[in-house]
């Protein structure tokens, strides 16, 4: 479904990715892990059309999306949850799903998309004349999902969707997401929190400073020495 | 038919028709302030355009002085009318409107550093103005060829009626602007770019063309309300139309009335325009600057008291009251 070959992406003259080459596959649910700074936004970013990537190539069903603009790129069914949930906070919550569905095939299929979401994640619905700044932070992360759903999209690329969360709300979230998976979206996750994102995904891909280092099912990523020292902390 | 929609007509047909009241001697002086209102009403209309979605201009000063100067210089220097002056203007504007607008919003310059930026543009506009002083008689301004008599090639006439009447028009076009695209879905996507660039181009919405274009609509009406002032002026100064000075100028009125909504421009405006005058009148030349001073007082407050503006206050006052009243019934 989306395949990135030898992309290479940065900032000004900071290389932040380097000869990242990967695949995810319809129906897959996919992690990039890695620490602080290893590339994972980057990479998010190069796929969603945030940032051209310098060299490499980019293809999603067969199309290819190297150095396609944001706006397209969504409109070729890859949604971004962007790091920090970046929802619209003045506006309410019913107005800020409307803003997911902005193109004009999403805004065909409004009403189902938002009974869709509503049906997802129940709090939205309750919430929805309510200023999306005045939401918790795990609600307001549901509507970041929710938002990236109302696009339509097959792709969804989640940025570090347990950021700033509590613990609680953190396995919440999770749980949410599996839903989300089991509605039929493929999903590419990053994630600091290697032992809960490992339990989700069916692959994950270890990213550090800036290259791919290792690639593998989740459970036996999970089982390596190497990561269980380095990031699940057991 | 709602009461507003009467309010709204009687104050068309009053405005209308106020030409044919008898006024004795303040006549001129009257129609002088009104024209003023419509056409600075107008520009700052044009200008909240941008504002209300954060683009936050400080230098609109350079769109009123480059549509002011063409369509003069133009006439002055080759007879060409107003008319087509316009058009050249517009195209001018427009182009430096995307000039502007372009690499800001490629480069992120958002905020207080996309008003820094506009600032610039403004004096550059001004000192550009004064440094051709061949063409542009520099500071001292210039006075645009009088036609001699009445004319409707050089849009020159002596009874203000004929601009008061062109002014009521330009202010009812500028609302009618407004009002399109507050009905819009590129409000929708302006507020969405307004609150935050990354989450609006992550929806799928094309930022810098939605930026772009909304600048490039300000400007032009900008250049518009510009050429229309130095029309009815018959003068041009780099001072009245360019630069720091004027450009807060518009800031200041729509802030004061309210940038978020149809009337707060105009009303904005016309308090400032009577304030000023009030103010000239009570202390005339007595207290040099007491005028100024009191005028910026005031404007503090109610920046600081009323920030959605007089008319946005007093607007989300009259629909707050109404929800707080128990429910008619819907059915009888």
């Amino acid at each position: 479904m989306l395949e990135l070959r030898n992309v290479t992406a940065g900032y000004g003259a900071f290389t932040a990715l380097w000869d990242v080459s990967l695949d995810v596959a319809a129906g897959e649910a996919v992690a990039v892990v890695g620490p602080n700074g290893a590339g994972k936004t980057t990479l998010l970013r190069v796929i969603s059309g945030m940032i051209a990537p310098r060299a490499g190539a980019l293809t999603f069903e067969g199309a290819s999306l190297t150095g396609r603009p944001a706006y397209e790129v969504v409109a070729h069914g890859i949604a971004h949850v962007p790091e920090g949930r970046r929802i619209f906070p003045m506006l309410t919550v019913a107005d800020n799903l409307k803003m997911g569905a902005y193109l004009k095939v999403a805004r065909r299929a409004y009403a189902e998309s938002l009974e869709r979401v509503f049906a997802l994640f129940p709090v939205l619905s309750e919430r929805r004349r309510q200023r999306a700044g005045s939401l918790s932070g795990g609600e307001q992360q549901m509507l970041a999902v929710g938002r990236a759903l109302m696009s339509r999209p097959r792709l969804v690329l989640l940025d570090e969707p347990s950021m700033g969360l509590a613990p609680v709300m953190v396995l919440r979230l999770f749980d949410l997401i599996r839903r989300v998976r089991e509605e039929g979206y493929t999903i590419l996750i990053v994630e600091q929190n290697v032992r809960q994102v490992l339990k989700l995904v069916d692959r994950a891909y270890l990213l550090e400073a800036g290259h791919l280092k290792m690639e593998g099912r989740a459970e036996a990523l999970a089982e390596q020495d190497f990561v269980r020292k380095a990031y699940v902390g057991l | 038919m709602s009461a507003g929609r009467v309010g709204v007509g009687v104050l068309l047909a009053a405005l209308v028709a106020a030409p044919f009241v008898p006024m004795g001697g303040m006549r001129q002086y009257i129609f002088h302030v009104l024209i003023q209102i419509f056409v600075w009403s107008f520009i700052g209309g044009a200008w909240a355009l941008m504002g209300r979605f954060g683009l936050v201009s400080l230098g609109h000063g350079a769109f009123l002085g480059l549509g002011a100067y063409t369509t003069t210089l133009l006439w002055n220097f080759f007879g060409l009318t107003p008319w087509l002056g316009a058009l050249v203007a517009v195209v001018l504007t427009a182009a430096l409107a995307v000039i502007v607008a372009y690499p800001c919003s490629r480069f992120q310059v958002i905020g207080h550093y996309f008003g820094l930026v506009t600032l610039a543009v403004g004096e550059v506009v001004r000192l550009l103005i004064i440094a051709e002083r061949d063409w542009t008689g520099g500071s001292l301004g210039l006075t645009v060829r009088p036609a001699g008599a009445d004319s409707l090639v050089a849009v020159q006439f002596a009874d203000k009626r004929v601009f008061y009447y062109a002014a009521l028009v330009l202010w009812a076009l500028g609302l009618w602007v407004w009002h399109r695209v507050d009905r819009s879905m590129a409000r929708s996507a302006m507020e969405a770019i307004g609150e935050d660039e990354t989450a609006a181009a992550s929806v799928g919405i094309h930022v810098t063309r939605f930026k772009i274009a909304i600048t490039v609509l300000s400007a032009v009406l900008t250049a518009v309300g510009g050429i229309a002032y130095a029309q009815y002026i018959a003068y041009v100064n780099p001072d009245t139309l360019a630069g720091i000075g004027v450009s807060l100028r518009i800031v200041f009125a729509v802030v004061l009335g309210g940038m978020y909504a149809l009337l707060g421009p105009t009303v904005g405006t016309a308090l400032t325009i009577a304030l000023a005058e009030v103010l000239r009148v009570v202390f005339g030349i007595t207290y040099v600057g007491m005028a100024e001073t009191i005028y910026g007082l005031l404007l503090i407050v109610f920046i600081i008291f009323l920030p959605s503006g007089i008319y946005g206050s007093v607007r989300d006052l009259l629909r707050r009251r109404p929800r707080s009243q128990p429910a008619a019934p819907v059915t009888a």
